[in-house]
């Protein structure tokens, strides 16, 4: 337990430092400290699911106080609360069918879900959403049980958990926290492998000769551009660099060294080069489920102009930058202000401010937000690794991944009822 | 004129008979019914037509059909009101009968002048109004030899009448017959010029008196024109004697079109014939750029260069049509070349280096520097032996036009005010000395420089700080000297507001505004084009600055502009121009990629300041990688809430209408 506690500090400082770039490496590094924070936690016979999920919310807690702006930690968090649930479910309705119970056994849903023991119902979900297969409306019914039984089995665990667990306690109490483990470890080789996934559909949105626009760097973007790169589409990329931080410049570099016709331009030229464009490829910070994208600044004004010209705004997304969250003033609420060296060097204006008269207000101030708030009806498209989806239906793929209760991780819930 | 009305009287009630029998049958039968001959004559034949020159204010708007109109003219000449404001009433003053009776009056320099002579020199002087061309084309398709019929009287008169004092009647007799159409008509607009110097040097301080004086003033420019068109149709009809001994319009046509090359402006004040006026509306229409992907006239040009240009080694495919230079080669290669550079006047020749350093930048900085650089040249320019002043000085001013060109292309600010000098050089009277026309040349240019850009720029700024209230969030992108006089000038009066500056890379010019805001003791905010969008929520108004508004109210600025246009409109955060009159023009423009201007594409790769922005050192010889710096952008008109003009404040849609008047003037100057 001391070690893990030594890793969570680590991690939170690191957060609060903002050491670490981009949502991906965080959502990486937060789905490896929950699964050591799982590992580590010892479970009790009863109510397993109960206390791996208060150790997780604990730790989730703090991490997203340490860095509010960084949505993909309580991403991440509630992915593995969601998963420990699904897992508890699973196991609960597994054990539920081998005692024979004949409160379900009428159900065919539970009689198909004994056919396979074996999977965890994690697995099956992910493998469900890897093949790429709409939510028919079969699924949307056999998810009705499933919701039903969740609140059941973890904010009731009394007497009819006890019941069901003193069956084979022996067995679950291993088997919960390695299945835990298990689609933890595929959660994080998800996200390791998200770039691909999307990447793969290159080809469908991208043709002969097409232009396109970005700005800053994504390495979802990236990848994507040299997927349909490598598929023999020779298109030409307009990369604007980005300013303040000038990601445009290193993802220019990358298309330059793999044989792609760029162009790098200013931010300020956006709007003059749109009309010459055919869509624009970006990548996202986050994606709210109101379909709203929490973007690098400067996007907004890119997808204004897009809209304007009717030029196809398309996010790249991968599925740990979806949030549960609706917005409310993202870009203020959720953004964040850089340091003003970024864009006047310390001591350039020193000889023009009065800093011997400290009641006045400064004369200077700088503003270097780091986000944008690209609102749903400038996006034309979501291609996320489950393909491409409509800013309207957001809403509805992320509930796929999260659980209604965790989607408030910082209130500690009302323990021991 | 009586039998002219009787038929229309009796067309009247036939068109109106039509309406009534037969309904389906097309009116322009039953007029050309019985009174066939009559209309056909009048329509063809106009000049013919000798009605009372005299007008209305009734007749302001052109007439689409001359002979309808002067048929409906109302025959009393003594009753028309004169509506010419006293500023303007001696240049201006198109009445005939006036004309007669007081010439001395409103011509005191041509006192010596028979009266007889003023009929030509009227008709050149409506020629050359430009609004009347287009009609005179429209209007008269077959009697194309009229005009120069007027000019021939002129000649015949000049040369007839030795009181008129004037040197050329000398010159006349010794030129070449060729010429002689073209020297009269120069001796007109001389003359015209005399008439219309004197009461311009006491203009320009009473330009900007009020607002009703140039309601008035418009009021009588446009009178005027009404007039001028009467005359033209009615002048040639007067002289219709001599139009059957007439026999030099392609003379005059030829010995035009040699001196196309010359000013657009002075062209237009020698047309002869309406073959001449159908080229010059060409030549008049805004000159295409060069477009550099035309080889064999960048070939030409590039023989013709003095700067020597390598080409850019990553040109940007959709842009083949702008010039792409490296940059950052020409300057030592320019300085080097100084004294086997003798065409160029050495003042000229040190604003060429200013601009393509880039240490003159902003339109307004370098029109004024090019202006006084060309004042320079004209202070120490003496005519050549056997050469007029006037096209061995157009010459002169052409090739230093080239050769900034080649420093840096022109802005749209600056094609303006070169108009306007070749138009005043073209017009400068023969009769001046050479040191006097020298020093009306120059004055000239003071004050152009004084008039249409300070006192403008006052102007703007006077207009402007009523917008701004106490608590306004005032924002400015890059750098324009019109918003930061506003800026500084609310703030002299003790506004209480804040000033957000919005910077973009290559050029940041916003840091250098910001830090003189900021040394005035403004409250400044400061951030990044990107940031646009974060901040335009606390933004209550937008100032920008414009390098030139078009007649279709595309502002063409600073790229960026139209994006940060783009994002207030998406605010609902009024937008306000400010632009001076002379950088507006009739061109129009739908995007940015058409026309624009190039940069240094070196700058975009190195972020200066920032040593860890290194990704791209190796690689600017790729042959994948292009990097682009656009100059300009063409923000939508759309975008624009309300320009601010020295005409005061304006939606975009007037425009052409400010276009249309600014160059009328410019006629008349």
């Amino acid at each position: 337990m001391p070690d893990v506690q030594v890793l969570v500090n680590d991690f939170l400082n690191k957060l609060k430092k903002r050491k670490i770039e981009g949502s991906l490496a965080t959502a990486r590094q937060t789905a490896e400290l929950l699964r050591s924070v799982i590992s580590q936690q010892r479970v009790p016979y009863r109510n397993q699911a109960r206390a791996l999920i208060d150790a997780v919310r604990a730790v989730g807690e703090q991490l997203i106080a340490a860095n509010p702006v960084e949505l993909a930690v309580g991403n991440i968090v509630r992915r593995v609360l969601h998963i420990i649930r699904e897992e508890d479910l699973s196991l609960t309705t597994a054990a539920m069918a081998g005692l024979g119970l004949s409160a379900a056994s009428d159900d065919e849903d539970d009689a198909d879900q004994d056919n396979h023991p074996v999977l965890s119902a994690a697995a099956v979900a992910a493998a469900a959403r890897s093949t790429l297969r709409p939510p028919s409306l079969q699924t949307l019914l056999e998810d009705v049980p499933d919701s039903a039984a969740v609140p059941h089995t973890s904010s009731s665990g009394g007497d009819s958990e006890g019941k069901s667990k003193s069956a084979d306690k022996s067995s679950r109490t291993r088997r919960l926290k390695h299945d835990v483990i298990e689609a933890v470890n595929e959660l994080i080789q998800d996200i390791a492998t998200c770039h691909e996934q999307i990447a793969e559909q290159a080809v469908e949105h991208i043709h002969q000769n097409e232009v396109i626009l970005t700005l800053g760097s994504s390495r979802t973007v990236l990848e994507f551009l040299c997927a349909a790169k490598e598929k023999q589409r020779s298109f030409r990329v307009f990369v604007a660099e980005g300013a303040p931080r000038y990601q445009g410049h290193l993802l220019a570099k990358e298309l330059v060294t793999r044989g792609l016709q760029t162009t790098l331009i200013t931010d300020s030229a956006v709007f003059a080069m749109i009309s010459r464009v055919n869509m624009v490829i970006v990548g996202a910070h986050a994606v709210m489920a109101n379909g709203g994208v929490i973007a690098p600044v400067g996007l907004n004004m890119v997808a204004l102009a897009a809209k304007r010209h009717a030029v196809p705004f398309v996010v790249l997304a991968g599925s740990h930058k979806l949030c549960p969250l609706y917005p409310h003033h993202p870009e203020v609420l959720l953004n964040e202000l850089r340091s003003p060296s970024e864009l006047l060097d310390f001591g350039e204006f020193s000889d023009c401010m009065d800093f011997g008269s400290g009641t006045a207000s400064p004369l200077l101030h700088v503003i270097n937000p780091t986000f944008d708030y690209v609102p749903p009806k400038l996006v034309s498209l979501f291609i996320t690794d489950t393909g491409g989806h409509n800013p309207s239906y957001m809403y509805r793929l992320i509930a796929d991944y999260y659980s209604a209760d965790d989607l408030v991780v910082q209130r500690r819930p009302p323990t021991g009822r | 004129m009586e039998p002219r009305r009787a038929p229309r009287t009796v067309i009247d009630p036939k068109v109106r008979q039509v309406g009534f029998f037969a309904p389906g049958a097309p009116p322009e039968r039953a007029v050309s019914g019985p009174p066939a001959p009559i209309a056909s004559s009048s329509s063809s034949s106009p000049p013919v037509s000798d009605l009372s020159p005299s007008l209305s204010p009734v007749m302001i708007p052109p007439p689409r059909h001359s002979s309808a109109d002067n048929a409906l003219l109302p025959s009393s000449s003594s009753s028309r009101p004169v509506p010419a404001s006293p500023l303007r009433q001696d240049s201006l003053t198109p009445a005939s009968g006036r004309r007669y009776s007081k010439p001395s009056e409103f011509f005191p320099a041509m006192s010596l002048t028979a009266s007889s002579s003023y009929a030509g020199r009227m008709v050149g002087n409506a020629e050359f109004s430009d609004d009347l061309r287009g009609n005179m084309v429209t209007v008269v398709p077959a009697a194309s030899s009229f005009p120069s019929g007027g000019f021939d009287l002129t000649a015949v008169k000049a040369s007839s009448v030795p009181a008129s004092g004037l040197t050329t009647v000398s010159v006349v007799k010794m030129m070449p017959p060729v010429y002689d159409p073209e020297t009269i008509v120069e001796k007109v607009g001389g003359s015209v010029e005399v008439q219309n110097d004197r009461p311009e040097s006491s203009k320009p301080l009473k330009e900007k008196t009020s607002k009703a004086e140039r309601r008035a003033l418009q009021e009588a420019q446009r009178a005027a024109k009404a007039a001028a068109k009467a005359e033209g149709s009615k002048v040639p009809a007067s002289s219709g004697a001599v139009m059957g001994a007439n026999a030099k319009p392609t003379k005059a046509t030829k010995s035009h079109s040699q001196k196309n090359d010359s000013a657009t402006v002075a062209g237009s004040e020698k047309r002869g014939g309406d073959r001449l006026s159908e080229k010059d509306r060409k030549k008049d229409a805004p000159h295409p750029r060069m477009q550099y992907d035309d080889k064999i006239r960048v070939e030409k040009a590039k023989r013709r260069a003095v700067v020597k240009q390598t080409e850019a080694r990553n040109r940007v495919e959709l842009f083949r049509h702008l010039p792409q230079y490296e940059h950052g080669t020409q300057l030592p290669d320019l300085e080097s070349k100084f004294f086997q550079l003798d065409p160029v006047h050495p003042a000229v020749y040190k604003v060429g280096l200013q601009y393509l350093s880039g240490s003159i930048s902003g339109g307004n900085a370098r029109c004024i520097a090019m202006l006084e650089a060309f004042r320079e040249a004209i202070k120490d320019y003496s005519t050549p032996s056997e050469k007029t002043l006037s096209r061995d000085l157009t010459a002169k001013i052409n090739s230093y036009v080239s050769f900034l060109i080649e420093c840096r292309p022109l802005s749209i600010s600056m094609g303006n005010a070169i108009r306007f000098l070749k138009s005043r050089i073209a017009k400068v009277p023969l009769t001046l000395s050479e040191s006097e026309a020298k020093a009306l040349l120059q004055s000239d240019i003071e004050h152009f420089i004084n008039e249409k850009i300070i006192l403008a720029d006052n102007v703007i700024v006077n207009h402007a700080v009523t917008k701004i209230k106490d608590g306004d969030v005032l924002l400015t992108y890059g750098s324009s000297s019109a918003v930061e006089m506003i800026l500084l000038h609310a703030h002299e009066l003790g506004k209480q507001f804040r000033v957000v500056v919005v910077d973009s890379r290559p050029k940041l010019e916003g840091k250098l505004l910001l830090r003189r805001l900021v040394g005035k003791g403004l409250s400044c905010t400061y951030t990044n084009i990107n940031a646009i969008s974060y901040i335009m929520r606390e933004v209550t108004q937008v100032f920008l600055g414009a390098s030139s508004v078009l007649s279709n109210g595309t502002v063409y600025s600073r790229v960026g502009t139209a994006c940060v246009a783009m994002v207030a409109h998406e605010f609902r955060v009024p937008v306000l121009v400010c632009c001076e009159a002379y950088k507006f023009h009739e061109r129009v423009l739908l995007d940015s990629i058409c026309s624009n201007e190039l940069g240094d594409p070196d700058v975009i790769s190195e972020v200066p300041g920032r040593d860890d922005i290194n990704y791209l050192d190796g690689l600017t010889n790729s042959e994948n990688l292009q990097l682009l710096n656009l100059i300009y952008d063409a923000t939508p008109s759309d975008y624009v809430s309300m320009i601010v003009t020295d005409y005061g404040m304006v939606p975009p849609t007037s425009v052409p209408v400010i276009v249309r008047e600014y160059r009328r003037e410019h006629v008349w100057v």
